[in-house]
């Protein structure tokens, strides 16, 4: 991963009245990183996007993409910038290609009708070039979005909760999208969501804000790495293994689950050793099991 | 930038049915007054010229296109502002309500630019709409009623103006009128720069209208140092031309105020969207 500092927020503040939706955020996103943005529903996640994007003035802080002010160079680096914002709002009355047409006249780069021809292709939209935006369901406005944020090729990605109302199928080709743009295309994203699973999925690198504070800032496997872990036991005896648990790991706790699984949650360095101390002492361990954690990670961080 | 965003929002305005709306509801108006005119019109020059007849005697063909053309100018420029602000009031407010605004305000177009292009397009829009009314007031009126000299009733007396000394009379009152109805174009843009809903910018704009028309029209001497600097004193200014002679001052003044408001609510537009923050 190159180290170039694509975003760099520092100590954000943003005001509505006397309401404080953005207190003090400050991250910083590298070359090629998905950076997930991740905060329950009114964090200050879209207020601070917003920001970032210019559509917010903030009242604090300093804001640089690519090494440079926004406020003094916005229009430079907003060309090198596509988003979609909560959802992709299209002009209805106007065809999808038309709508194409609009938004890329004014994205900074010349776009042929068959780049956005292409385009519509790519994200699955061929046939609908004429058709009213109007008639588009959601996840048809979704992928326009895409489109239209892809367009100009820009080299920053920014999406603002962009699985919000897809189907299941919607969300894996949208996330399957967002790891071809990083992949092939060596873009930088970043991915705000609410959905955990959707940041540990495909983020390399996040931010979670709660109550408009960077909370904690880092690489994701290193994050929930440093933590302590849940694994799931599939034990033959349940009582030795209760007891080799509060005698043997007493910094463990532990969850019965039924009468041959446990749920404990445990340092993870410590994980081979409850292994191995289980198993001099008798317990047939059947299944070990990590399980996701990235939930209680985010309740932790967040309640503390 | 400024022009590639013009040219977008002239897509736009042709592609929303509401533009037609105004056209095709002016174009029903002329066409309705034309009628009624050929059907009745006779009765109804005779009522005007009546208190005349003991002292003047007329000849020829006074309900001519001329005279159709002036009735109808008089007629409408009260009614056409609406059908100005119904498309131009929603052209920023319009896209706050859709969300499209975000679009556009994240591309790398500057804010004022992106409010310049709009005030274009709505005075292309409003000059579109009072060329169609010039076309359909005076080449309809012509041509369903022919030519001849107009007999123009003004609060000094009767004024009669020659056939050859009519057209440029019309050409400068049309442009004179297009002046006031892009006052109103760009009075409701500008109040669609603090909107985020379609209708709030049009409603407002009637009422303004309607607010100022009243004070204008009160006798009363509290309002007497402020009426010369009201716009709607000013919507009828196109009506000077048809005077002899006529009161180029009044007329000059007239233009510089119409001027100085479109400036100013230009000015107050690009700065309310520039501070604004879109959060919608």
């Amino acid at each position: 991963m190159e180290n170039t500092e694509i975003i760099k927020v520092q100590h954000l503040a943003k005001n509505f009245g006397s309401f404080q939706a953005v207190k003090d955020v400050s991250f910083t996103v590298n070359k090629g990183d998905v950076f997930g943005f991740l905060g329950p529903n009114g964090a200050g996640k879209s207020t601070t996007i917003r920001c970032m994007l210019s559509l917010i003035k903030p009242d604090n802080g300093q804001i640089q993409l690519f090494g440079k002010d926004l406020n003094k160079h916005r229009n430079e680096i907003l060309s090198k910038v596509g988003s979609i914002i909560e959802k992709p709002d299209f002009y209805r009355y106007l065809s999808a290609e038309k709508n194409l047409a609009i938004f890329a006249r004014i994205s900074g780069k010349d776009v042929s009708k068959r780049e956005i021809a292409e385009m519509l292709d790519f994200v699955g939209l061929n046939g609908r070039n004429r058709d009213k935006v109007g008639g588009f369901s959601h996840g048809m406005k979704q992928r326009l979005g895409i489109a239209q944020t892809l367009l100009h090729q820009p080299d920053l990605i920014v999406l603002d909760e962009p699985t919000t109302g897809l189907d299941p199928q919607g969300i894996v080709e949208i996330r399957n999208l967002i790891l071809r743009l990083k992949s092939e295309q060596n873009k930088t994203v970043i991915l705000s969501s609410h959905q955990l699973s959707e940041i540990e999925l495909i983020s390399n690198r996040m931010v979670i804000i709660n109550k408009g504070q960077s909370i904690i800032e880092g690489d994701v496997k290193e994050l929930l790495n440093a933590q302590e872990m849940v694994v799931q036991l599939e034990v033959n005896d349940m009582e030795k293994t209760i007891n080799v648990l509060k005698i043997r790991f007493e910094s463990a706790s532990f969850k019965q689950i039924n009468e041959r699984i446990i749920e404990v949650n445990i340092e993870k360095q410590l994980v081979p050793s409850l292994n191995q101390t289980l198993v001099q002492e008798g317990v047939e361990v059947h299944a070990m099991e990590p399980k996701r954690k990235l939930e209680d990670f985010f309740m932790k961080i967040i309640q503390s | 930038m400024l022009l590639k965003n013009t040219y977008n929002e002239f897509i736009k305005i042709l592609a929303k049915p509401r533009s037609y709306l105004g056209i095709g509801a002016l174009t029903l108006l002329v066409l309705l007054i034309l009628f009624a005119m050929k059907a009745d019109g006779k009765s109804f020059i005779s009522f005007v010229t009546a208190s005349f007849e003991q002292t003047l005697s007329f000849n020829g063909n006074i309900l001519n296109g001329n005279l159709i053309a002036f009735i109808i100018l008089q007629m409408l420029i009260v009614h056409i502002p609406l059908l100005v602000s119904l498309v131009t009031g929603d052209l920023i407010s319009g896209e706050a309500a859709m969300g499209t605004i975000r679009m556009m305000a994240t591309k790398p177009i500057s804010r004022t630019q992106i409010v310049l292009s709009k005030f274009i397009a709505g005075a292309v829009y409003t000059f579109i709409l009072t060329l169609w009314l010039g076309f359909l007031a005076l080449i309809v009126g012509k041509w369903m009623f022919g030519s001849g000299d107009l007999i123009v009733l003004n609060s000094d007396g009767l004024v009669i103006l020659k056939e050859q000394d009519i057209l440029w009379r019309y050409g400068l009152s049309f442009g004179v009128a297009y002046l006031a109805l892009l006052t109103i174009s760009t009075l409701s843009i500008c109040l669609s720069a603090f909107a985020e809903n379609s209708i709030g910018p049009i409603v407002s704009t009637m009422s303004i209208i309607i607010l100022f028309t009243i004070i204008g029209t009160l006798d009363v001497s509290v309002f007497d140092s402020i009426k010369p600097f009201l716009f709607t004193t000013h919507m009828a200014s196109w009506r000077s031309f048809f005077e002899d002679p006529v009161p180029w001052t009044t007329i000059r003044n007239s233009v510089s105020i119409l001027v100085i408001h479109n400036i100013v609510l230009v000015l107050i537009a690009v700065y309310k969207f520039n501070k604004k923050d879109i959060t919608s």
